[in-house]
C-alpha cells in the first residue's frame, strides 16, 4: 500500500516485524517499518477486536500499539528502530501479570 | 416570558437528576429534566464506578441500609435500562473488597465492621475479615504489602458514563423532555406552585426536585430548604486496557468491563479547585502498586480529577420543603450507587407528594444547631 520516498535515505537497519526480517532507514518509527514491511493492521482492538493499523503516526491515535521487543501496547510510531527490533502483532488487551 | 407547564421539575441533569427524573416519567409524570451544561462540575463524569456498600453508613444505620437497598433495586433497574435502551451498564455485584495495608489499618476496619454488623441488628451485615493468605486465592497478583481485607457480598460496580447515557436515554424516550443549557438563573416557590427561569425559557409545576449536585447549596434557600453541601475533590487515574484479571473490585482499584483499571480514592479538601496534583496521583498509584505490584508495569493513558457533593457528616441530604411543599432535594456523593434507590424508591416518593419516614434521618435538619447539641 505504501512505498518509501524516493528521496528517503538508504534502508540499513534490519527490523523483525510478525517473525520476518525488513530494513528499514535508520531513524525510522516501529510504525514505518510496519508499514513498508506491507501490513495494513498491525493491532486487533481491545473490545471488538477490529484490526488497527498506524493511522496518525504522531503519537495521538494510538492504533499503532504493537508488542515491541516484548513489551505490550508500545505507540509504535513513538518507537525509533534499533538492529533486531521485534515489532509483533498486539492481539486485542494485553495481559496484566499476576 | 411565558413558561412551559409540568408536573414535575428536576434541576440536575447527572446521575442523582437522571435517575429520579426517570422514575417521576415511569409514573406517569409530565417531568422536564433541566441541565446545566458543560460548564457545570459534572460529579457524575468522573464517578469512579462503584456500587459500594460495605463502608457506608458507620454510626448511621439509616444510610447502610438505604446503600443496601440501592444495591437490590441495581439488577431490575440494569436490566430494565439495557432493555428499553440497549445500554449497557456493565453492572457487576461478586462482592468486594476493602484492603488493609497495615496491621493497623486491618484492627481499625474490624472494629468498623463489627460496629456496623451490631448496629444493623436485626437487617443483618454480611461480612469478613480476611487474611492475606486467603485474600490472596481471591484477588490474584495481591501484594506482599497487604495484610488482608474486608469482604462484603453486597458490593459491585458499574460504567458511570453508559449509565448516566441510559438514564437519559429511557427518560427521553418515554416522553420526558430534557432540557440542556438551562441552568436555573431565577426562580419563585409557592406551596405546590413553582416556577424557574433559564437561558433557555421559563418552567412551571406543581413539583420540583432539586438535583444540582453542588448547585443544590445556593438553590435550596429559594425552596425553604437547606443543602450545606461543600466540594471534595477526588482524583482518578486509568490504565491501558489489560485482559481480565480482577474478579471483583476493591475500594480504590476496579478493573471495568472493557479492561481499563481505574485507580482513586484521593480526597481532598481545596473548595471548587479541580487541578490535578502530582503528589496526590503519586500516592494513589503508589498505594495501588503496594496492592497490586503487577499495576507497576500497565501504562497509564488518562488520569482526572472531579468533585464530590459532600455534606457536612458525609451523609446524603434528601429532604422536603415544609414552607413549600412539592419541592424536594437530593444530595449524594454516590450517584451510581443510589441510582437503584433515586429511581425505584425516592421517586415514587416525591410522586406521592411525601418522602417516607426511612428518610427522615437524611434531612438537612440534622444540622439545625438545635439538633446538634
Amino acid at each position: 500500500m505504501f512505498r518509501t520516498r524516493p528521496d528517503a535515505r538508504p534502508a540499513t537497519v534490519e527490523v523483525i516485524v510478525e517473525g520476518a526480517p525488513v530494513l528499514v532507514p535508520e531513524g525510522a518509527s516501529a510504525a514505518a517499518a510496519v508499514l513498508i514491511a506491507g501490513y495494513a493492521a498491525i493491532r486487533e482492538t481491545a473490545v471488538t477486536g477490529a484490526p488497527r493499523g498506524p493511522l496518525c503516526l504522531m503519537g495521538v491515535c494510538f492504533d499503532c500499539l504493537a508488542e515491541i521487543d516484548g513489551v505490550a501496547n508500545r505507540q509504535a510510531c513513538m518507537v525509533t528502530v534499533a538492529p533486531g527490533m521485534r515489532i509483533a502483532r498486539q492481539h486485542g488487551a494485553r495481559a496484566a501479570r499476576p | 416570558m411565558s413558561a412551559r407547564h409540568a408536573e414535575a421539575i428536576v434541576i440536575g441533569g447527572g446521575l442523582v437528576g437522571a435517575a429520579i427524573a426517570l422514575g417521576l416519567r415511569d409514573r406517569g409524570l409530565d417531568t422536564v429534566l433541566l441541565d446545566e451544561g458543560d460548564i457545570a462540575f459534572r460529579a457524575s463524569r468522573g464517578n469512579f464506578g462503584l456500587v459500594w456498600v460495605q463502608s457506608k453508613g458507620l454510626g448511621a444505620p439509616w444510610y447502610q441500609r438505604w446503600t443496601r437497598n440501592s444495591a437490590q433495586e441495581w439488577p431490575a433497574l440494569a436490566a430494565d435500562l439495557a432493555s428499553r435502551t440497549g445500554i449497557d451498564t456493565a453492572l457487576q455485584q461478586p462482592g468486594g473488597v476493602g484492603l488493609c495495608l497495615s496491621e493497623a489499618e486491618f484492627e481499625d476496619r474490624a472494629r468498623r465492621m463489627a460496629q456496623m454488623r451490631e448496629e444493623a441488628g436485626n437487617f443483618g451485615f454480611d461480612y469478613r475479615m480476611i487474611r492475606a493468605a486467603e485474600l490472596r486465592d481471591m484477588l490474584p497478583g495481591l501484594g506482599p504489602a497487604v495484610v488482608g481485607g474486608s469482604w462484603t457480598p453486597y458490593d459491585g460496580h458499574a460504567g458511570p458514563l453508559p449509565l448516566l447515557r441510559a438514564l437519559h436515554r429511557a427518560f427521553t424516550d418515554a416522553g420526558g423532555a430534557y432540557v440542556p443549557n438551562a441552568k436555573v438563573t431565577e426562580a419563585t416557590a409557592a406551596p405546590h406552585d413553582f416556577r424557574v427561569v433559564t437561558a433557555v425559557g421559563a418552567f412551571a409545576a406543581p413539583r420540583v426536585v432539586l438535583a444540582a449536585g453542588l448547585g443544590n447549596a445556593d438553590l435550596a434557600p429559594v425552596f425553604g430548604l437547606h443543602a450545606p453541601v461543600r466540594p471534595q475533590k477526588g482524583q482518578v487515574l486509568v490504565t491501558e486496557r489489560a485482559q481480565t484479571i480482577m474478579p471483583m473490585p476493591t475500594t480504590s482499584i476496579r478493573q471495568t468491563a472493557e479492561g481499563s483499571i481505574l485507580l482513586g480514592d484521593s480526597q481532598e479538601e481545596a473548595g471548587f479547585d479541580l487541578t490535578q496534583k502530582p503528589a496526590v496521583m503519586a500516592t494513589i498509584a503508589e498505594r495501588a502498586v503496594r496492592s497490586f505490584p503487577w499495576i507497576a508495569e500497565l501504562n497509564i493513558v488518562r488520569a482526572w480529577s472531579a468533585l464530590r457533593v459532600m455534606a457536612p457528616d458525609g451523609l446524603p441530604i434528601y429532604d422536603q420543603s415544609e414552607r413549600f411543599p412539592g419541592a424536594f432535594t437530593a444530595n449524594c456523593h454516590s450517584g451510581v450507587t443510589l441510582a437503584g434507590a433515586h429511581a425505584r424508591v425516592l421517586a415514587p416518593m416525591i410522586v406521592a407528594g411525601a418522602l417516607d419516614p426511612v428518610l427522615a434521618p437524611f434531612s438537612a435538619k440534622r444540622f439545625d444547631v438545635q439538633n446538634a447539641a
